[in-house]
């Protein structure tokens, strides 16, 4: 079920994930460690190029690396293939593509922009 | 030795396809007996119903292996005494294969994966040309030469998690053969090896659990070379989008 072109797809994001995920806990404990008010955390964040490249970026790494790693679990538990297996894959990456770009829109657009 | 300790109580599986039922045959007890041995000895003396498969009896030809106590084993090197359980051992057909009857499976999907995974040799040079030299101690020779005492047991096929969820997944004899084949300096289009072992069923399927590697009873490392495929591939991957 896990094709070279899939294969090197979770393992790419994976790479892509590992430093982001380490920057995100990073921002985590600094915000929380420092105090910060949503209201504070927002104006850093609302406007700024680098948080939505950061968190964007993050949110299609996942996307694409969790519909991969579930598709190869359906698979193999339950027997799953063809059309219904592809569908799945690619509803899971699409919706959690959509939930993550919702929270990074509410978090790093500008105020008063959609 | 009181009587008890006299004779084996052996669990063997019986029927044909998917059907069947462990049946229980007391074997007398030896100071030296294999798996074989026991299974020989029911099939002469007890049931001549009794269907399975060897050839050589010295671990060359791959043909006897079965489940032994749930393991995958080639029964004519396993001493009975190092699997007894409370006098009793309990012998099945090799998993992930189709059953024909009793201890003897189908072994077609392991070949035929053999051949898909590329695993057929195709030379580099024809009779007439001269024999290209090898050098014993090439880094290449020798990453071939750690795979080619494979005995087509199927025992790694057989210990296979992936296998049992993947059914299209080629396997790790099938892999490691192709891996052998990718180093073999005298196999005429090894990027073909490649392009077969990353399909669908390819290289990309395993999950590094080693099973292969723990049970191969020739000490492989089909594990690794499927690790290298994955390599190999990765790498070629890479460099066709530069």
């Amino acid at each position: 079920m896990l094709d070279l072109r899939l294969y090197m797809l979770q393992r790419i994001t994976a790479l892509i994930m590992a430093p982001l995920t380490l920057g995100h806990i990073a921002v985590i404990i600094y915000a929380v460690q420092g105090g910060l008010s949503a209201a504070e955390i927002l104006g850093r964040t609302q406007g700024s190029v680098f948080w939505f490249l950061f968190y964007g970026s993050f949110v299609l790494a996942v996307a694409v690396h969790a519909a991969i790693g579930l598709r190869v679990i359906l698979h193999e538990w339950t027997g799953m293939t063809g059309t219904r297996l592809a569908a799945l894959t690619w509803g899971v990456g699409l919706g959690l593509f959509v939930m993550g770009s919702k929270a990074v829109i509410a978090v790093t657009w500008p105020v008063g922009l959609p | 030795m009181t009587a008890q300790n006299d004779t084996l109580e052996v669990s063997v599986w019986r029927g044909s396809g998917v059907a069947g039922q462990f049946e229980t045959f007391e074997v007398p007890a030896q100071d030296n007996q294999t798996i074989l041995d026991v299974v020989s000895w029911i099939q002469h003396y007890a049931d001549a119903t009794l269907t399975y498969r060897f050839a050589c009896r010295v671990g060359m030809c791959g043909s006897c292996a079965m489940m032994v106590n749930g393991r995958p084993r080639w029964t004519c090197r396993t001493h009975v005494k190092k699997v007894l359980n409370g006098g009793k051992v309990e012998i099945g057909p090799l998993r992930n294969l189709p059953i024909i009857k009793d201890l003897a499976v189908d072994m077609d999907p392991f070949f035929d994966k053999w051949v898909a995974a590329g695993g057929v040799h195709t030379p580099s040079a024809s009779r007439a040309d001269p024999i290209p030299a090898i050098d014993p101690g090439d880094h290449s020779r020798q990453v071939a030469s750690a795979g080619i005492e494979c005995i087509n047991c199927s025992v790694c096929y057989a210990a296979c998690d992936t296998v049992a969820g993947n059914p299209e997944y080629l396997g790790p004899a099938a892999l490691q053969r192709a891996w052998t084949l990718y180093n073999d300096a005298k196999h005429e289009d090894r990027t073909d090896i490649l392009a077969a072992v990353s399909g669908a069923g390819g290289c990309h399927n395993c999950h590094s659990m080693g099973s292969c590697t723990v049970y191969c009873p020739n000490d492989l490392d089909p594990m690794s070379a499927i690790a290298g495929l994955k390599r190999e591939t990765a790498r070629g991957f890479l460099r066709r989008r530069k």
